[in-house]
């Protein structure tokens, strides 16, 4: 997995709370079986009219985000269905990072496995970066995952600073790979099979059994 | 100590403790389907890897089947998932509930009628309303598709422990008021994020008289308040399901007693500490209709479409955007509410309890005129037993259409859809805008009241 140590980027705000992962990328893009494409589908049916055109009503259309790689949105981001997809187009869009008061734990655990930090801070620490981005088009700021800061460059420059598992800032910041980390642990996971009882009534033919 | 059932089953998977209070757990069971695992199993042929254990995992295609002609996919992308799907699951040698298969349904249906959510067990599956196999007191728990690469390749996935949150509804339900309205009722009241963290476990006297299918209603929609499972303690009505029936992958015989002395220790001890509790009258719940784009937005039946600054936890902003993709004006009761179309089906209530509840309001009756109505059965296993019943033969004489088992409507990954302004009371789970079709509007209510809603052509109290 890509590492995640710290970013600078231009902000995008949407506005919204309880953004569910169907908007984020509705159903049809799902059947997909690649994990690549997802960009241009990012919020589809809010950034799309039916004819295909642009709305410029929607946030992600405004000039002033245009470039804009992190992410900043109200309570519960995320919530709804486990589509890991929501991430990919996130990320694919260009995303490196989400700033919000909540995120679904589902969407949470998700981004991680993707490199794409989610950030928890104050309500009304994401109501000040909404007014800063309002009054400084093309605001930057930079995510540092390693000082677990976030840092709006203004004429001065604010900051946040927010809390993270430990364990989850580990595996960002080295790019681990998680299923090699388990696969290392074989010996643990083989004595835990050899007395544990998954309670399969049927075993059933022709599949091999473990231990 | 004391410890609650999350605990209990919680502690018996740690394969290994990681970091701070992140445990490595062991996976009994993994379901898998067609829409959230070709790129898990693409990750496991790029780095190389096996499934561990293929005798755990069982997967079934559902999400994109349509549901009128299902060996006929006209969609090609749709066609082609469902195929990657039969084409992973013969390379890694895993167990397939195919379009062919009697058995075939939903995934969270299939489970328990296969007698592969037993009590006790970790099950996960790439879907968030695996929360609905907590029902039997099992801790299940949906996961996205870089966690089902995990779980296959290892049959472990790392987690951070939830925190326990007790939901009690005390007394007995109205008539006519049902498991979906409790746990409508529930989120309503906490908000959708109300849950996040933490595992939900239901319990009172109102849970305690509730069927295996309506605990599974319950549990279904916990992932609608954030929660990460919801369960419910096993009882004799557990043991009850698990004992009868053709279940080929439930204990039987000597094992079953066994089993049963196993699940007998598993509900929460006394003096066990929650993190969160809560209390709710179920006496007082009255059946539940929403009224904007999530599951949190609802209200009793006999309530008015709010007013933007009188709906607690949303701001302003928030329910003018709702009424306004709702297409409704606040003071309007929801009796008044006119209806276009009714789905009845989803896994949260497509099962035959549910099917039997919506005939009992359609029997003899017609639909109102230019209604459409979907009954969906949530498996090919509840459609047999439906027609054994007769209860096609209802739906079919009040006008409405019967059809074969899949998510259908629910998520319109196929060709059921709603239209563009198009109005829907659905059983399903999720109203989110565009859910089952872009511009559709939909009402979560109960099977009941969908097919109450189906007659009148608007909402109605079925308590009356």
């Amino acid at each position: 997995m890509k590492s995640f140590r710290s970013h600078r980027g231009i902000l995008a705000t949407l506005d919204r709370a309880n953004v569910d992962t169907d908007q984020i990328i509705p159903k049809q893009f799902l059947k997909s079986i690649a994990r690549t494409g997802f960009g241009p589908q990012l919020f589809y049916d809010w950034r799309y009219f039916e004819n295909g055109k642009s709305n410029p009503d929607f946030s992600l259309n405004d000039p002033r985000f245009k470039n804009a790689e992190i992410l900043v949105a109200r309570n519960n981001f995320g919530c709804g269905s486990s589509r890991e997809h929501a991430v990919w187009a996130i990320r694919q869009y260009g995303f490196e990072a989400v700033i919000a008061p909540s995120f679904a734990d589902i969407f949470r655990n998700n981004s991680f496995k993707n490199a794409l930090l989610t950030i928890e801070l104050k309500e009304a620490e994401v109501g000040e970066i909404f007014q800063m981005v309002e009054r400084y088009p093309g605001l930057e700021a930079t995510v540092n995952l390693d000082e677990q800061r976030v840092t709006l460059h203004l004429p001065e420059e604010i900051s946040f600073h927010f809390a993270i598992d430990p364990a989850v800032k580990e595996r960002l910041v080295h790019g681990l790979d998680e299923i090699g980390l388990t696969l290392k642990k074989e010996k643990e996971i083989l004595a835990f099979e050899s007395s544990h009882d998954c309670q399969m009534a049927l075993a059933r033919k022709g599949f091999r059994q473990r231990p | 100590m004391p410890k609650t059932l999350f605990e209990k089953i919680w502690d018996r998977h740690v394969v290994s403790s990681l970091s701070g209070d992140t445990g490595l757990l062991y996976i009994d069971r993994h379901l898998v389907h067609e829409v959230t695992s070709p790129q898990a199993f693409e990750g496991l042929r790029l780095s190389g890897r096996k499934v561990r254990c293929p005798h755990l995992t069982f997967a079934t295609m559902d999400h994109n089947v349509p549901t009128d002609d299902r060996f006929h996919i006209k969609d090609p992308v749709s066609k082609a998932q469902i195929e990657a799907l039969t084409e992973n699951c013969r390379e890694f040698g895993i167990k397939l509930y195919d379009l062919k298969s009697d058995e075939q349904g939903i995934v969270h249906i299939i489970g328990p009628e296969l007698g592969l959510t037993l009590p006790g067990t970790t099950i996960v599956c790439g879907d968030s309303h695996t929360s609905t196999h907590g029902a039997f007191g099992t801790f299940a728990l949906g996961i996205g598709t870089s966690e089902v690469e995990h779980v296959l390749a290892t049959q472990c996935l790392p987690q951070k422990k939830p925190k326990t949150f007790r939901v009690e509804f005390t007394n007995r339900l109205q008539k006519g008021v049902t498991a979906k309205d409790m746990i409508l009722k529930l989120i309503g009241t906490i908000g959708t994020s109300g849950g996040t963290g933490h595992v939900f476990e239901y319990a009172g006297s109102a849970v305690k008289n509730l069927s295996m299918e309506s605990r599974m209603t319950m549990c279904n929609m916990s992932i609608e308040a954030g929660a990460r499972a919801g369960m419910v303690a096993p009882d004799e009505t557990t043991f009850e399901y698990l004992s009868k029936g053709d279940r080929p992958f439930a204990p039987k015989g000597r094992t079953l007693e066994k089993s049963i002395a196993f699940w007998k220790t598993l509900p929460t001890d006394p003096g066990a500490e929650f993190d969160r509790a809560l209390t709710l009258d179920a006496s007082r719940v009255a059946p539940q209709v929403t009224w904007g784009t999530n599951p949190g937005m609802v209200l009793d039946v006999t309530d008015r479409v709010p007013e933007p600054d009188k709906v607690p936890g949303y701001s302003r902003k928030d329910v003018e955007q709702a009424l306004a993709y709702m297409g409704l004006k606040p003071g309007t009761p929801l009796m008044d509410v006119k209806i276009d179309t009714v789905f009845i089906g989803s896994c949260t209530n497509a099962r035959i309890e549910d099917l039997r509840g919506a005939a009992a309001i359609f029997r003899g009756k017609k639909i109102a005129r230019g209604m459409r109505v979907l009954v969906v059965p949530g498996s090919q296993t509840v459609l047999r037993q439906a027609e054994a019943e007769g209860l096609d033969k209802i739906f079919k004489e009040a006008g409405a259409d019967w059809r074969e088992s899949g998510c259908s409507m629910c998520l319109a990954m196929n060709p059921d859809q709603l239209a563009p302004g198009e109005r829907c009371a659905s059983t399903s789970n999720r109203n989110f805008e565009g859910r089952q079709g872009k511009g559709g509007r939909t009402h979560l209510v109960s099977p009941e009241m969908a097919a109450a809603a189906a007659i009148s052509g608007h909402f109605v109290d079925i308590r009356k």
